[in-house]
């Protein structure tokens, strides 16, 4: 169907210095972008003395795993030397509450703001706007002192709350975005059927929210995943999360250096936002522009 | 906070501003300010450019357009600390990219910008470009994309070349995704706390200090919360510096909506 819109068939041939140019230039720059990640991926599977004998771009003699397991299992943080799988279950615990919390908020919140003329709803978006753009470090040391003094500091529930927190700006922005872009009429008409306010949300706002949750959801998994200084402060030991354990994996070796351990570590620390972004592939970029474009 | 003489654990000592008096003597206060205003600069600078010339040649109708695009962006959804390993590896002066080129023959190149104290923080500027120009590029594209392929043609017509018409008229057109690219990034900038404590944690000595590292060594590490707090309040200071650039970008943003309405 396409051949009546667009015309099919190769274009005619015009290779100017150009083109040369161009066909030139963009395979360099994507050189450029994959060279870390094939460097990561070659060097977490030689061995030591490969490692240091080798360049760093060749490829590795003999397709060597054990790096990969001691990472995952064996690899020492300070203490214990349980690997980063302990990191990895920590950042699942972590990750699957704050998802779904801060999603559900920042879904009330721009379903009240969008459709609710609550009292002071400028204002609150407002002050949501300026916080989004707020360096953490400001929040810190006021969050720790409420934590500590409400109990739940250095717990699960602590980070969980800073998560949902701190993703409120972007998960409002999002929602509300999605929400205004919906015809008033349509809440209207349920208004006068009788619906409130939950039912209106849950019957008939939610269902049609679901493809900005999708993005919400990618854009929380991955942020909240690659967080390392919330995970560092909220925590507590118990709960660190993956990629606080693989800063202190890499900065706590001691004697050898096990660089092909410390590679192995960080591409397994990837591996959970990566997937998701070959994956989701154009969602992801729909959820970076929507969060942003508009914000 | 920031006004009392709080070391370990807060007091109400009112001090009046001798904290942020302290702040401005600290020299790694000092350095950390101008690293970030260095790191800013050049980043900015970089990554709006080279996200821009990435956009504009794969707008040029390329093929593998999707594949190039993911290879331009994936660095982005990956954690500052895993970019930073992977560099600090990459820029390991005895086992990395140095060594390539002596190995090549290049035996008198020297790459170990990683530990020298008046270079490393352009290994910083190299890492965070790497990880944000892909997010540039994509923010452009989705610009380009949105501009009427007339104005290519018409500009065809009237014997303006290519690369003339990309900068003079099309860039112009763009500047609401230059601003929202400027606006994402200079908010990042500020935050920037991860990567330096991944590529460098802050070393040599204290060559690549930043703000944000700052303020959480003092906090944590050094029991110091009147100074951190007051380093704090400064760092929102340098974030109301970025503010003023927004808001000519919220009011162009409003302009314009309203041009919308009216036409």
């Amino acid at each position: 169907m396409n051949a009546t819109v667009q015309p099919s068939g190769r274009r005619p041939a015009r290779l100017t210095t150009g083109r040369i140019g161009l066909y030139a230039f963009l395979p360099i720059s994507a050189l450029f972008f994959l060279t870390p990640l094939y460097v990561m991926m070659v060097t977490s599977l030689k061995t030591m003395p490969e490692i240091r004998s080798g360049s760093i771009l060749s490829w590795p003699s003999a397709h060597n795993l054990d790096a990969w397991v001691r990472a995952s299992s064996q690899a020492c943080t300070g203490l214990s030397c349980n690997g980063i799988q302990t990191g990895f279950w920590n950042s699942v615990r972590i990750l699957v509450p704050s998802v779904a919390a801060s999603i559900a908020v920042g879904a009330v919140t721009g379903y009240t703001l969008s459709f609710w003329r609550a009292r002071g709803a400028k204002t609150l978006f407002a002050a949501l706007m300026i916080v989004a753009f707020m360096p953490y470090q400001v929040f810190i040391y006021p969050l720790v002192r409420l934590f500590a003094m409400a109990g739940v500091g250095n717990s699960l529930l602590g980070i969980v709350l800073v998560h949902t927190i701190f993703g409120l700006p972007t998960m409002t922005l999002l929602f509300r975005n999605h929400f205004a872009a919906l015809p008033m009429e349509l809440f209207k008409a349920a208004r006068v059927d009788g619906a409130g306010f939950w039912r209106i949300f849950l019957q008939i706002m939610l269902p049609m929210a679901v493809p900005i949750a999708v993005v919400a959801m990618i854009l929380q998994v991955t942020g909240i995943w690659n967080d390392f200084l919330l995970g560092l402060v909220f925590t507590g030991c118990r709960n660190l999360p993956m990629t606080v354990q693989l800063n202190n994996i890499v900065a706590s070796s001691q004697g050898e250096r096990l660089y092909n351990v410390d590679m192995a570590a960080t591409m397994l620390t990837a591996l959970v936002p990566l997937c998701i972004y070959f994956i989701s592939g154009r969602w992801f970029v729909r959820g970076i522009a929507a969060g942003a474009v508009k914000g | 906070m920031s006004l009392t003489a709080s070391r370990m654990l807060p007091n109400n000592n009112f001090v009046g501003l001798r904290q942020y008096a302290t702040l401005i003597d600290n020299g790694r206060w000092q350095v950390s300010v101008v690293n970030l205003a260095l790191f800013g600069v050049l980043f900015l600078a970089a990554s709006l450019v080279l996200g821009f010339i990435l956009a504009a040649l794969i707008d040029q109708r390329v093929r593998a357009e999707s594949l190039l695009r993911s290879v331009f962006l994936y660095p982005f959804s990956m954690s500052f600390i895993v970019i930073g390993l992977a560099w600090r590896w990459l820029l390991d002066p005895t086992l990395g990219i140095e060594k390539l080129l002596h190995d090549i023959g290049l035996t008198g190149a020297h790459f170990d910008w990683l530990i020298r104290p008046d270079r490393v923080i352009f290994t910083l500027v190299l890492t965070a470009v790497w990880h944000a120009s892909g997010l540039v590029m994509a923010i452009m594209l989705a610009g380009l994309r949105g501009i009427d392929r007339e104005i290519w043609n018409a500009a065809r017509v009237d014997g303006i070349s290519t690369w003339r018409t990309l900068v003079f008229i099309v860039a112009p057109m763009l500047r609401g995704s230059f601003a929202t690219a400027f606006v994402l990034l200079a908010t990042s900038v500020v935050r920037l706390y991860d990567l330096s404590v991944a590529t460098t944690n802050g070393g040599p000595g204290i060559a690549s200090e930043l703000p944000a590292k700052f303020v959480m060594d003092y906090l944590f590490d050094r029991g110091n919360i009147g100074l951190a707090a007051a380093a704090a309040a400064a760092a929102t200071t340098m974030l109301a510096t970025v503010a003023m650039v927004v808001a000519p970008w919220f009011y162009w943003q409003t302009r314009r909506s309203r041009q919308a309405g009216m036409a």
